[in-house]
């Protein structure tokens, strides 16, 4: 591989793919979620972006302070976090509810979701990224030690339930045979609705390690992430017809696609190129997808 | 005008080693209307789908006016001038009257050549109009399809099949969604379309109509012709015994189980409009209660709504005596309701998951932790194991096996495993033996009876009369949306059944 990219096996290089590769993990191990229920989530980019100036506008108003409490440094990153995480699940409680109770098509209702999110985030700073921000919000995404326990502990914590818990079972139904699921008392619509809101707090978590790492919050932020998150998840083996599904899959995936864009990159590929063989790689993942799925039909 | 117009010579068919059609041979005459009839199963959709091209015989030939006649598509069936109509609805509800008559060949305008021709509107309506005449269907062509009632659209079929001129017209169960006027009106139609020399095959369960409709008459059964010949020499209790055969060819384990006198299961004026109407009646501990109908009686609504699968307007569902009908499916089930659906493919499997995760969704409840859901893996092993035994799967198979690579059999013993791990008091089987083997049917028949035998009661919907003599202590008889008959054990009789399932057709009332 050195060949192809020259400093591209430099241990300097690895360790700093793993790291820059765990945002996108946390995201597309809650898009598993979705797929694994046939659904989609393309609303996770504009909750990553929403969420990185919510947090980072809480911890910046008033001098470091929490806005209207001015003795409280101590509170704001807390407080930031966990408002961030609410925007995250609320924003997936609007996909699942839209999902579930209108019976509106997941691709429409996220993407549209995604329009909506993102232009309020760009409205509301008017489309001004908030810098400076203080080493107790960017510590979980700097700190490579802490930003990989997240990583793991949303992975293996998520997978932990997929594959051993009754919900795991129940998603998987609903993705392989809603209308069985259904009638053999799976409760579907609570399930579905959780996948979304998994899905949205994994954006959230991913947020803010990448608050961390880029060290700002912006209104775009991730805007032009979006297929790599379904396409890390696809790559992975994750199926875009339901029901098949594996965290442990969603990582190798997004070890390939961080590699391929990586090592594109070492050779000074120009930007459009790298798109152009990313885009040609989940290609053929999703192809790969439609043929097993149709063999299996069979 | 005398002579036949198609003639079968022993065609034969069988899917995956299960014959359907066996040495069927028999003449449709010119001008002649040939009642074909038969139980549900009993071969007549292959028989259609054969002479109408979508299957192709494994043995045998046809014969059109004396040319061999071997379509491969519907549309070699077109072209040699056979149109069908069939039970179920083939318009487009979004397009006009006229465009659905004219769909696969509307008139052109002329003078503009091949790639500038645009539809002859006008003429398409001129024409429509008069075939709308001819049917009897005041409408107007432009009018969207949907705008018609059930029998109007039927009657729309006939004008679309009439369109294409054919010399063979065949129609299945045209009446099912007609009122007794249009289904007047119908007959008159087609006793025009005889006179003009059309050969008609009419296949109807409704054998008062056959009798009145039809010159001559072939019975099928169990895919071979067991009986035929001119209409006058049948009458409808020979059609029956016909229909139902004399001995049952069909073994029926011993029956062990007995109704122990405790109400298990009650519905009380179950009413949903359109669908099912008044429906009470009550299973006992024990008990195997079956409910026999045609296609389209309702069985299957009812049973769905028994299951809190579709919505019920008015009347009472009770299980042990408690009210179960605002419930949900889920909840139902939790309180040991099952219901094994009459499609595995639809709703019954997930057909690419493994026979262990299939087996095991319904009473994982059952196998985990209140809070979190975290599934008891070894006690849960425990249990699918002893079921897979108890279910007499294959075990030679792994289960971590897709269930869609089982056979239908084995399919249907997953399904039932996996509502028996729940231990259900009360369990509705919809169609338990359709497409599998007679030893499959044999094992699912003794599970049956085994856990009945336990203490549940059953209630079983088929379309195989035979099945539901073998197995039930008592057989309700259901015919549109109504129940029609409650026959216990020591009155079981075939032809009583199909009667009964056959009545409030009101052309064919008269006649029965």
């Amino acid at each position: 591989m050195g060949v192809v990219a020259p400093g591209f096996a430099s241990f300097e290089n690895l360790t700093n793919v793993l790291v820059a590769m765990l945002p996108l993990m946390v995201v597309a191990t809650g898009q598993t979620v979705v797929l694994i229920t046939a659904g989609i989530d393309l609303s996770v980019t504009s909750i990553i972006a929403v969420t990185s100036i919510a947090g980072a506008a809480l911890v910046t108003g008033d001098d470091g302070r929490l806005i209207g409490f001015p003795q409280s440094e101590v509170w704001a990153t807390p407080v930031a976090i966990i408002a961030m995480l609410a925007i995250g699940a609320l924003v997936g409680l609007l996909n699942g509810g839209c999902v579930v109770w209108l019976k509106m098509p997941p691709f429409i209702v996220t993407l549209t979701v995604m329009m909506f999110v993102s232009g309020l985030a760009i409205w509301s700073t008017q489309s001004q990224s908030i810098s400076d921000l203080p080493h107790s919000l960017l510590v979980f995404g700097k700190n490579a030690w802490l930003a990989g326990g997240i990583a793991l502990t949303v992975g293996v914590g998520v997978q932990f339930l997929l594959s051993r818990s009754r919900m795991g079972s129940g998603l998987r139904a609903i993705g392989y045979n809603s209308q069985t699921a259904l009638a053999a008392g799976v409760d579907v619509n609570r399930l579905v609705m959780l996948a979304y809101v998994v899905s949205g707090l994994c954006a959230a978590i991913a947020s803010l390690l990448i608050i961390g790492q880029l060290e700002t919050g912006s209104p775009v932020q991730w805007e032009n992430n979006l297929l790599d998150v379904i396409g890390a998840t696809v790559i992975g083996g994750t199926s875009l017809y339901g029901g098949r599904g594996h965290v442990v899959w969603t990582f190798f995936g997004v070890l390939l696609l961080t590699l391929i864009d990586n090592s594109l990159n070492l050779l000074n590929l120009s930007y459009f190129t790298i798109m152009m063989a990313k885009g040609g790689v989940i290609l053929l993942a999703a192809l790969l997808d439609t043929l097993r799925t149709r063999a299996e039909a069979r | 005008m005398s002579g036949s117009l198609l003639k079968l010579d022993a065609i034969g068919k069988s899917f995956h080693g299960v014959t359907v059609l066996h040495d069927v041979s028999f003449d449709v005459p010119v001008g002649q209307v040939l009642g074909l009839i038969g139980e549900n199963g009993a071969g007549k959709s292959t028989l259609m789908n054969i002479i109408g091209g979508v299957l192709l015989p494994d043995v045998g030939r046809m014969t059109i006016s004396g040319t061999s006649y071997a379509p491969h598509t519907a549309r070699d069936a077109q072209a040699a001038g056979i149109a069908f109509i069939h039970q179920e609805l083939n318009l487009f509800s979004n397009l006009s009257i006229a465009e659905n008559i004219f769909l696969t060949q509307f008139p052109m305008k002329r003078g503009l050549g091949r790639f500038g021709a645009s539809i002859d509107r006008r003429a398409m309506y001129k024409q429509s109009a008069a075939l709308l005449e001819q049917v009897g269907l005041s409408v107007l062509p432009w009018q969207r399809a949907d705008s018609l009632s059930a029998g109007e659209r039927q009657l729309l079929e006939i004008a679309k099949a009439i369109q294409l001129r054919p010399r063979l017209l065949i129609l299945d169960e045209p009446t099912t969604s007609l009122t007794s006027r249009e289904t007047t009106r119908l007959f008159e139609l087609l006793q025009s379309l005889r006179t003009q020399g059309m050969a008609l095959i009419y296949i109807s369960h409704a054998l008062g109509d056959v009798r009145q409709l039809c010159d001559r008459v072939v019975v099928l059964r169990d895919g071979a012709v067991v009986g035929q010949g001119l209409m006058e020499e049948f009458g409808i209790d020979r059609l029956v015994s016909l229909m139902v055969g004399r001995e049952s060819s069909q073994q029926f384990p011993d029956r062990h189980s007995k109704p122990t006198g405790q109400v298990a299961f009650r519905a009380r004026q179950v009413t949903q409009p359109g669908i099912v109407k008044d429906i009470s009646f009550e299973i006992q501990q024990g008990e195997v209660v079956g409910i026999s109908g045609l296609m389209g009686s309702g069985r299957t609504e009812l049973a769905r709504i028994l299951f809190g699968l579709d919505p019920l307007q008015s009347g009472t569902i009770e299980m042990s005596g408690q009210r179960i009908e605002r419930l949900s499916t889920r909840e139902r089930i939790q309180r040991g309701l099952a219901m094994l659906t009459e499609s595995r493919r639809d709703d019954g499997l997930c057909m690419p998951d493994s026979i262990a995760n299939n087996l095991k969704l319904v009473a994982e409840p059952k196998f985990s932790s209140r809070v979190w859901g975290i599934l008891k893996r070894p006690a849960m092993s425990v249990a699918m194991t002893d079921m897979r035994q108890a279910v007499k799967l294959n075990p030679t198979v792994n289960p971590h096996k897709p269930v869609q690579t089982l056979s239908g059999g084995n399919q249907q013993k997953v399904v039932l495993g996996k509502w028996l791990l729940n231990e259900p008091k009360v369990l509705i089987l919809d169609e338990p033996t359709r497409g599998i083997d007679v030893g499959a049917k044999f094992e699912i028949y003794g599970l049956i009876d085994q856990l009945a035998t336990t203490g549940a009661a059953i209630l079983i919907i088929s379309s195989e009369i035979e099945e539901l003599l073998g197995v039930c202590d008592r057989i309700l008889v259901m015919s549109q949306g109504e129940l029609r008959d409650d026959i216990a054990r020591e009155d079981f009789d075939a032809d009583r059944i199909l009667r009964s399932s056959l009545k409030a057709d009101q052309a064919s009332e008269d006649a029965v």
